[in-house]
């Protein structure tokens, strides 16, 4: 809500600005680690610095992640920055500020201690923010301090004497606006002066017990009277939109207003482009067919490989349109306020308002909705998050829906125009998933992750216009993650599917498929599936969509050779032979709440350190599977006779 | 409105007792130390001005004016907080 008024923000001194030789040649390279409070604009300044130079990287062993880039600089210098967990303080209590101390300190076996460390401080707030300058100075490693949202600070009518600071701190400090871009040459300065300070003795000031909060903030007032710091006014666009988005009746209806725009719009808006991308997969692999020698190579290239990374990959505009949304939400900070609406109704299945904001990314993929647990800081309503987000409806789960629905419910109208049947069934297993997710909650947050009052403490940052770059390098880092995973995973699943469906040879012939591998596999599990409704066909499907819920679809296109797509005709008659309508409506609720997603159990395995989480979660959601399916069958046996 | 001369109640009042726009002396957390730690980093020491900025809707946590920042608490949480108000300082009301 800010706006800029032309004015250059003044740099401090800088007190070594001198551009020094880089080291000699073999040594490892320079790092510089990025230190600040949640939201102090640290990714932006990340991103600015760094533009698409950067990956995510985790900490072995650790739920933390951090992301590491090479800055974009003059000359031939090359200085890689870490940018680390937003923390308030170096107090190890939660994991995040664990890392970020033993990074820091260099006590991490598997990561370089930096050479020197970026502080970004939110200068509206200077008093609080430079709290943190007290353990971050105390390191004893070439610090420079960044003073962030000058921009603001000049709106609003605050000023700070950044000379004054400096000579306080005896270390460089400037004024910058990581947003707006300005003062970033100061820092490109800093960075390439950082391998003429490796030697540098520490930079000598007083520096209060760490320990003592009290006297911490104490300093940090008295710096900020030193450098004859004004607080600027209270941010009054905040204030105006807090009314409406807070208030006690209009709040809570545009909460839900935006969660129904923001579904409604993945739906409306992504269907054209997925199904452009669908018809593309399906004449590009005719193509290919009539242009390549009839071979079973081309059979592997065309029906193994491309259709089932073609299958998955139409669903990349879905999944980026609501990372759009929930980035456009978080980087103004209505998610935060979501949060504080949300929690009193999270209380009520023992979560809290922090859960809010990865069960919504949940609905797009479950992998980025428990990489988004690290907010709540309670290790067991995080816990509890973990194990229910995967039970929300996630975009994998929407080609076998589609798929089905197309194939078995009728197309009738329930309520006239506005609703029909098979709208009906997609809003119901969406609703089923959002239960089951709720459920499960309030069973393990009353048993075996109870906990004594759960707390909940949010800061509400101020409203800000989201930027166009950090929107679209989250999208880039989605859309890299999510092709990675096509290219490998589904790629492979679809290679040894189609070898399996295509072997043993008879005779130098490929087999029929009732007599290759995968039919043996579909068969060897039939007994146990045959109560539910399935038969081995759909057994091949299952067995393969353990790796991905997406690869069923791709899957029975390769067992019934013909093309594997959700709008597919040919498909929806063959499925017909092997599944009744009950068994239709089973398949859906296993769909619904089994835990077909490798991706998801390795990142649950990651997060929780360790197995026995992600083997308890597969478990149980298996179970649930296998139970509402059977009851599903045999309920819908009974009525459709 | 408030008599300058109105005798401090016995038992001492918590930062939930509060109405909007009424601000308040906090004087002590009596709260694990952790969770303290915490607070206190927000902004909420002893000694500090808080205000009940907004009060979210449907009776859910509130929204604190500390230190220069708003933060969010549960009421369970903020009825640990012990305060003390100056009579005098209601009669400045929050825009």
């Amino acid at each position: 809500m800010s706006d800029c008024h032309g004015e250059t923000p003044r740099a401090g001194l800088l007190p070594n600005p001198s551009i020094q030789p880089p080291r000699p040649p073999g040594e490892r390279p320079i790092i510089v680690a990025i230190v600040g409070p949640p939201n102090s604009g640290k990714s932006t300044l990340f991103n600015r610095l760094t533009g698409l130079r950067q990956k995510v990287a985790n900490f072995p062993g650790v739920t933390v992640e951090h992301r590491m880039g090479k800055a974009k600089l003059k000359g031939h210098q090359e200085v890689f920055l870490v940018d680390l967990p937003g923390v308030y303080s170096l107090h190890p209590r939660a994991e995040d500020e664990q890392v970020t101390h033993d990074v820091l300190t260099g006590t991490r076996p598997d990561f370089p201690k930096p050479d020197a460390v970026i502080l970004i401080l939110d200068v509206t707030n200077l008093g609080r923010n430079l709290v943190l300058a007290a353990p971050i100075l105390h390191l004893g490693l070439p610090t420079l301090i960044l003073l962030n949202m000058a921009d603001d600070l000049a709106q609003r009518g605050g000023k700070v004497d950044v000379a004054a600071l400096s000579s306080e701190l005896n270390s460089p400090v400037a004024l910058i606006s990581a947003a707006k871009g300005t003062g970033i040459d100061r820092i490109q300065q800093f960075l390439l002066g950082t391998a003429a300070r490796l030697n540098a003795p520490p930079a000598r000031i007083e520096l209060p017990i760490l320990q003592d909060v009290p006297k911490c903030r104490q300093w940090a007032a008295n710096l900020g009277k030193r450098a004859s710091y004004r607080a600027p006014a209270p941010p009054i666009w905040t204030r105006r939109l807090d009314g409406i988005f807070l208030h006690p009746v209009a709040g809570p209806l545009i909460f839900a207003a935006i969660l129904v725009a923001v579904f409604q719009s993945i739906f409306s808006w992504a269907t054209p482009i997925m199904d452009f991308l669908t018809v593309k997969v399906q004449s590009s692999g005719a193509w290919m067919t009539q242009v390549l020698p009839n071979s079973p190579f081309t059979s592997l290239l065309v029906d193994g490989v491309w259709k089932g990374v073609g299958s998955v990959l139409v669903f990349l505009p879905q999944i980026l349109l609501l990372f759009l949304f929930i980035g456009i939400l978080e980087d103004s900070g209505y998610l935060a306020r979501a949060a504080l609406i949300a929690d009193r109704t999270m209380a009520i299945f023992g979560l809290q308002g922090k859960s809010f904001i990865p069960l919504l990314s949940a609905y797009a993929c479950a992998v980025p909705a428990i990489m988004a647990t690290r907010v709540i800081e309670n290790k067991r309503d995080r816990m509890a998050t973990i194990m229910i987000a995967p039970l929300m409806t996630c975009s994998a789960r929407l080609p076998i829906y589609i798929l089905l629905i197309a194939a078995f419910i009728p197309n009738t109208k329930i309520l006239g125009d506005l609703l029909s049947l098979p709208t009906a069934t997609m809003l119901g297993l969406y609703v089923l998933g959002f239960l089951a997710a709720i459920f499960t909650a309030r069973v393990l947050k009353s048993s075996i992750l109870k906990t004594k009052g759960t707390s909940f403490v949010l800061e509400m940052p101020p409203y800000r216009w989201p930027t166009l770059q950090s929107l679209s390098l989250r999208l880039v880092d989605r859309a890299k993650v999510f092709l990675r995973r096509a290219g490998t995973v589904i790629l492979l699943v679809s290679i040894l599917l189609w070898i399996l469906a295509h072997l043993p040879l008879e005779g130098g012939k490929m087999p029929l498929l009732e007599h290759s591998y995968a039919a043996s596999l579909g068969k060897a599990i039939e007994p146990f599936i045959r109560p539910l409704g399935f038969n081995w066909k759909i057994g091949i499907g299952l067995i393969s969509s353990l790796i991905a819920r997406e690869v069923m679809v791709s899957t029975l296109g390769t067992i019934y050779g013909i093309q594997g797509d959700e709008h597919s005709a040919g498909l929806q008659a063959a499925l017909h032979h092997d599944l009744s309508t009950a068994g239709a409506i089973a398949l859906l609720i296993f769909f619904a709440f089994a835990m077909q997603c490798f991706s998801t159990l390795a990142v649950v395995k990651r997060e929780t350190g360790g197995w026995r989480w992600p083997a308890f979660q597969f478990s149980y959601m298996l179970a649930l599977a296998y139970a509402g399916s059977w009851l599903a069958f045999h309920v819908a046996k009974h009525f459709l006779g | 409105m408030a008599d300058p001369h109105h005798k401090a109640p016995a038992r001492q009042q918590t930062l939930a007792e509060l109405r909007t726009g009424q601000r308040c002396i906090l004087d002590r957390l009596d709260l694990p130390a952790d969770m303290a730690r915490r607070l206190m980093e927000l902004g909420f020491l002893p000694g500090n001005e808080i205000v009940l900025s907004r009060k979210a809707p449907g009776g859910g946590p509130r929204v604190y004016r500390v230190d220069g920042s708003e933060v969010a608490l549960r009421q369970e949480t903020a009825s640990h907080l012990y305060v003390r108000r100056d009579p005098e300082s209601d009669l400045i009301v929050l825009s």
